[in-house]
């Protein structure tokens, strides 16, 4: 292409030619990218199922499904589904997907994929050891699958995993569902430590010339920023879930306290403090939550500004944003634990923190405006994602609002409303990230282009569908519906407050939506192998450096040719310009537009 | 595309507003002073909200409708614009920190033992609460306002002792256990929460309170009562497996009432 | 090659970001010259040294992580010690001293093998060398375990004891892991082969490996202070 420049040779890999080290054992970053994309979407099916379960149980707490009766003997005897099956399905459908599909796919997925060629590199620093995360990663996922297969099932205790209703069999019940969990965490989290250190040196030193960071597309600074968030995050859970597993198998007493009686046993432990594990965990739990929804933000600004054809608004300031919420994230894991017998002079320090991210987060979403605002937009199902996550980003983010004030979290804690808060805003709106990225992206991964027909039943209906699921949990919040509750009926004011009916709306939505992503894998499959030919190296006419290599890209990315970088990452409808569009590899527009602004 | 776009976006906006504003599903009347405030907290949370909610859909849905159209020409070049940035970055601020500055004594007065406005203790009412697998345990001092000591040794459910009480101590002797909760009005009642097993939530929603149990840990919260009534305690925190049905309730009831019910309960002890 | 044990996170890989002007952002007018971006700018024109120091960098933010999981074992330590009153600190066996000086030594013996590196003979001896204490350091902790299972100390004796196990246990790993490093730099110094794998390996090996020292030290002295 005309565009680029200016070369720097680099040593090239030869590139594999077995199928094994091509496919499966590869090191090629967009190959286990791929992967990463598919373990992914086989998890999220799978976390999918579930939660269907879940949604089933609630509404029909005694129904028999004669599939699941054969499927699950125990958990579901003659179909019906008891207490603790649906505690367990609700556990594992929150563990598999937080981990295995919200960690996964918008880091080590598209991150993997596009990183290193957005910064103009060859692969991954170390490719070897990204080959070891993903593997380790699938081991994870192994391990959290055999939980549901041991004797007594997956673990109750939810993905937070309390103790001591996670340390005490007896409380819980008998089995190593718990401990495979744990297994599966601290293989994730090392997993996830190896892959947080390749993408932060292959973002610090891979980076092509001319590339200052102030020149990062807004996709690379939120990956390089979550994997800084899980460098320091991961190994706090991988330390707490060891404690655990000794609490669990070694008789030690970290999270256990003494004096405890279960079913008339005395507990043969005594000293620890179920908070540690609450403070352990949240530490960890918080900045999890920003690892999911990050690089969401960062396709959204992406694709927001290619399909509006405007430059980022407010560029700096988004990156200032991405910053301040990832180092917010480590200091407001306190919020979590309002109603656990914080004092009140600790609740309020984490109340005025946390309330501190709601001020990035409006910077964002009103940038995310005003990058639309004088714009030429392109509705392409990337750009209706990408429009859908700022509005679920909107309603997500402002029940935060609620849930970070003592006064108020007494109230909702622990009710519907969290859960509604969590799923549209790390859940949904992460999801719909992926969504915008990989039909974004799909002509350059594959070489053809996913169904746009299909892009938009899908997105309308999902679009829709989330909305009629998860707005009407912030109503049985109000009710107020206690979350992780087997069914309606032990409580006399579910029922009076109109929460069967809700329960049901849902459910029914629930369904409608989950059938609406088989036809998204459906268009996905159908669009790898039948999908429109790509044939130009820049279909979207987008600025950064993936869109000036061909589609799917060569081996090693760039043929051994590394771009230089002239220009930010979305010069888009320059003043003067031939084109509403300027790749970061071009030096011809040379054009100097009037100041706006800054 | 755009104006249907536009027009989904606002629906939605409209959707979820309305029954916020209509209060179609809502909390039940409050029943103390400090439930009151945390009504009206709630309220100011939901006016500033529910302010930024629809001024950012509106916007989000105008911007797609007007840009959305054919236009001719390129898009506007616009980098960005920092007397906006510092606008909302402003008012982001000050609305978020001031709610949480106004907010936060309502529920700081209700968890903090102070001992300067606590009433002596012929005044108040003090319950032990203690949670277990799925089952709350009401204990009152008995008479002589002391608790008796217990003992985990003594604990069994099958002989009547959740709480492994040592009757045969003179503390102990007169301790009145049972499942329900009794409060008199217009009464400073004071609750302790254990638990015997894993972590619970003591949850009371016409009290706007809720507190964990936890584990070797004694919580305690403070409420004054001015309604009779009878209202549901509710576990708000997964214990196992029948998290959704360990529920209790509590009886708010006048004075005399309270005074009868209690020397029923003395009577059963003889 | 300068020996050095600061973080080249500070001293190189951040720092000449900072210098630059940042202009360049979205949109912004386009300078007339390309800037130097990351790796392949001209502060580091030859690849070889490029490459060392990616593996150098890479090491510095694995510690990083390290670090993390240590400093939460630290916090649930403290936590935990505070509580209940049921607090003994585990009288350190006399074994454990021994463990100390290998591993000091250790650390000087790889320290030499990386300042052979230039000149480029004896590394792979120093190497050697540095990997049997690493083998002898874990024979040590073993020896140190079991003196402990003798006065009938176990993991779950008391909380103290439950720490003096896992935090030397996850020590013991890391060890295991720089053995494993250590083997590999070994293997690379003694095939010849490409010159940047090997400094690579041997510099990065260095700087972990001290760090398992330093880590050490820490974890004796916070075993034995803490009370």
């Amino acid at each position: 292409m005309t565009e680029v420049a200016e070369y720097v040779e680099v040593h090239r890999h030869p590139e594999p030619t077995s199928f094994i080290s091509k496919w499966i054992f590869s090191i090629d970053h967009k190959v286990i990218g791929i992967q990463y994309i598919l373990l992914a979407i086989v998890a999220v099916f799978i976390g999918m199922g579930l939660s269907l379960l879940v949604r089933l149980r609630l509404v029909w707490p005694e129904k028999s499904f004669a599939i699941l009766g054969d499927l699950f003997p125990i958990g579901a005897p003659d179909g019906v589904m008891t207490p603790e099956f649906y505690l367990a399905m609700l556990t594992m459908h929150g563990t598999v997907m937080v981990f295995m599909v919200l960690t996964t796919a918008p880091q080590g997925g598209f991150g993997n994929y596009f990183l290193p060629i957005q910064i103009g590199a060859a692969d991954m620093a170390f490719p070897r050891l990204n080959m070891l995360s993903f593997w380790t990663t699938f081991l994870s996922f192994c391990a959290l699958m055999v939980a549901f297969l041991v004797e007594g099932g997956a673990p109750i205790s939810g993905w937070t995993a309390y103790p001591p209703l996670s340390a005490l069999n007896a409380a819980a019940m008998e089995g190593t569902g718990q401990d495979w969990w744990i297994i599966s965490i601290a293989l994730f989290c090392i997993a996830s430590l190896l892959g947080a250190l390749n993408f932060i040196v292959t973002t610090l030193e891979l980076r092509a010339k001319g590339l200052t960071m102030m020149r990062l597309p807004l996709t690379v600074w939120t990956w390089f920023v979550t994997a800084i968030l899980g460098l320091l995050a991961f190994g706090v859970l991988l330390a707490a879930g060891i404690l655990l597993l000794l609490d669990r198998n070694l008789g030690t007493s970290f999270f256990i306290p003494g004096g405890l009686v279960v079913n008339d046993q005395l507990v043969n432990h005594s000293g620890g403090s179920p908070i540690l594990w609450q403070h352990l965990f949240w530490f960890f739990g918080h900045p999890e939550v920003y690892i999911a929804i990050l690089p969401g933000m960062g396709v959204t600004s992406h694709v927001l500004a290619t399909f509006a054809r405007k430059t980022v608004f407010g560029y700096k300031a988004m990156v200032y944003a991405i910053l301040a919420i990832g180092g917010l994230g480590f200091v407001v894991w306190g919020h979590h634990m309002f109603m656990s017998g914080m004092s009140p002079y600790s609740a309020f320090v984490f109340s005025v923190l946390t309330m501190c991210i709601g001020v990035p987060s409006a910077i964002k979403t009103f940038n995310w405006i005003g990058t639309l605002w004088g714009g030429k937009i392109r509705f392409t199902t990337p750009m209706l994602y990408a429009i859908g996550f700022v509005s679920l980003f909107v309603t997500g983010g402002l029940s935060g609002i609620f849930l970070g004030q003592p006064t108020v979290d007494l109230w909702f804690h622990d009710t519907y409303f969290v859960v509604a808060h969590f799923h549209l805003i790390m859940g949904v709106a992460a999801i719909f990230g992926m969504f915008s990225g990989l039909t974004f992206w799909f002509p350059k991964m594959f070489g053809r282009f996913m169904s746009e027909g299909l892009g938009r039943i899908h997105f309308w209906l999902t679009f829709i569908g989330v909305y009629a699921i998860f707005g009407p949990m912030h109503y049985l919040g109000m009710i107020p519906h206690p979350r992780r509750y087997a069914e309606t009926t032990g409580v006399d004011f579910l029922a009076a407050g109109g929460a069967n009916e809700i329960q049901y709306f849902i459910t029914i939505a629930a369904m409608i939506t989950i059938t609406a992503q088989f036809l998204f894998l459906f268009n996905f499959l159908w669009s790898l192998f039948k999908g429109k030919v790509c044939t130009e190296d820049n279909p979207w006419e987008a600025t950064t450096l993936e869109w000036a290599i061909p589609s799917p890209p060569p081996h090693d990315n760039f043929a051994g040719k590394i771009p230089t970088v002239y220009r930010g990452a979305y010069d888009f409808s320059l003043p003067n310009a031939k084109r509403d569009f300027a790749m970061q590899c071009n030096s011809d527009e040379m054009v100097f537009p009037r100041s706006s602004g800054d | 595309m755009a104006f249907i776009l536009a027009l989904v976006i606002w629906l939605i906006c409209i959707a979820l507003t309305i029954p916020f504003v209509l209060k179609t599903w809502w909390m039940p009347d409050p029943i103390t002073d400090h439930a009151r405030a945390v009504d009206a907290q709630m309220a100011l949370t939901f006016v500033v909200t529910g302010v930024i909610f629809v001024i950012a859909h509106l916007a989000l849905g105008y911007a797609v409708m007007k840009f959305g159209r054919k236009r001719s020409g390129p898009a506007d070049y616009n980098t960005g614009n920092e007397r906006w940035e510092v606008l909302w970055t402003a008012a982001a601020t000050v609305l978020f920190i001031g709610l949480t500055f106004m907010g936060y004594t309502v529920w700081a007065e209700a968890r903090f033992a102070d001992a300067q406005s606590q009433p002596s203790a012929g005044e108040r009412v003090v319950v032990e609460v203690t949670a277990q697998q799925f089952v709350w345990n009401m204990r009152y001092a008995g008479a002589d306002g002391k608790f008796g000591s217990l003992n985990v040794n003594l604990i069994d459910d099958s002989l009547g002792n959740p709480l492994g009480l040592d009757r045969g101590q003179p503390d102990g002797k007169d301790d009145v256990i049972v499942p329900r909760m009794t409060v008199p009005i217009n009464k400073e009642i004071e609750v302790i929460l254990r638990t015997k097993d894993v972590l619970h939530n003591f949850f009371i929603p016409e009290l706007r309170l809720k507190l964990d149990t936890v584990p070797g840990i004694e919580g305690r919260l403070r409420f004054k009562p001015d309604k009779v009534g009878t209202y549901e305690i509710a576990c708000s925190e997964l214990c196992g497996l029948g998290h959704y049905k360990m529920r209790s309730f509590m009886d708010v009831v006048e004075q005399a009432d309270y005074d009868s019910w209690l020397q029923e309960q003395y009577s059963f002890l003889q | 090659m300068a020996t050095t044990l600061t973080p080249p996170l500070a001293a190189d890989g951040v720092k000449h970001e900072e210098t630059q002007p940042s202009v360049g952002g979205g949109g912004f007018p386009p300078p007339a010259r390309p800037r130097d971006g990351g790796g392949d700018g001209s502060d580091r024109p030859d690849p070889v040294a490029q490459a060392v120091f990616r593996y150098k960098l890479g090491t510095w933010v694995g510690i990083a992580g390290i670090v993390m999981v240590f400093a939460a074992f630290t916090s649930a330590l403290v936590v935990r010690s505070g509580l209940s009153g049921d607090w003994v600190a585990v009288e350190l066996p006399r074994v454990l001293w021994l463990s100390t000086a290998l591993l000091l030594i250790s650390s000087l013996t790889i320290e030499k093998a990386k300042r052979l590196l230039r000149r480029g003979v004896g590394v792979r001896q120093w190497l050697t060398v540095t990997l049997g204490f690493g083998v002898l350091f874990i024979g040590s902790q073993w020896f140190g375990w079991r003196a402990l299972a003798e006065r009938g100390i176990y993991v779950s004796s008391n909380p103290g004891s439950s720490f003096f196990y896992l935090l030397t246990a996850a020590h013991a790993v890391h060890i295991l892991g720089g053995i494993l490093a250590l083997s590999y730099a070994v293997i690379r110094v003694w095939r010849p082969g490409v010159w940047v794998t090997r400094q690579a390996a041997v510099e990065a090996t260095a700087i972990y490996w001290h760090f398992m020292d330093a880590l050490w030290v820490y974890l004796l002295l916070l075993l034995m202070f803490w009370r």
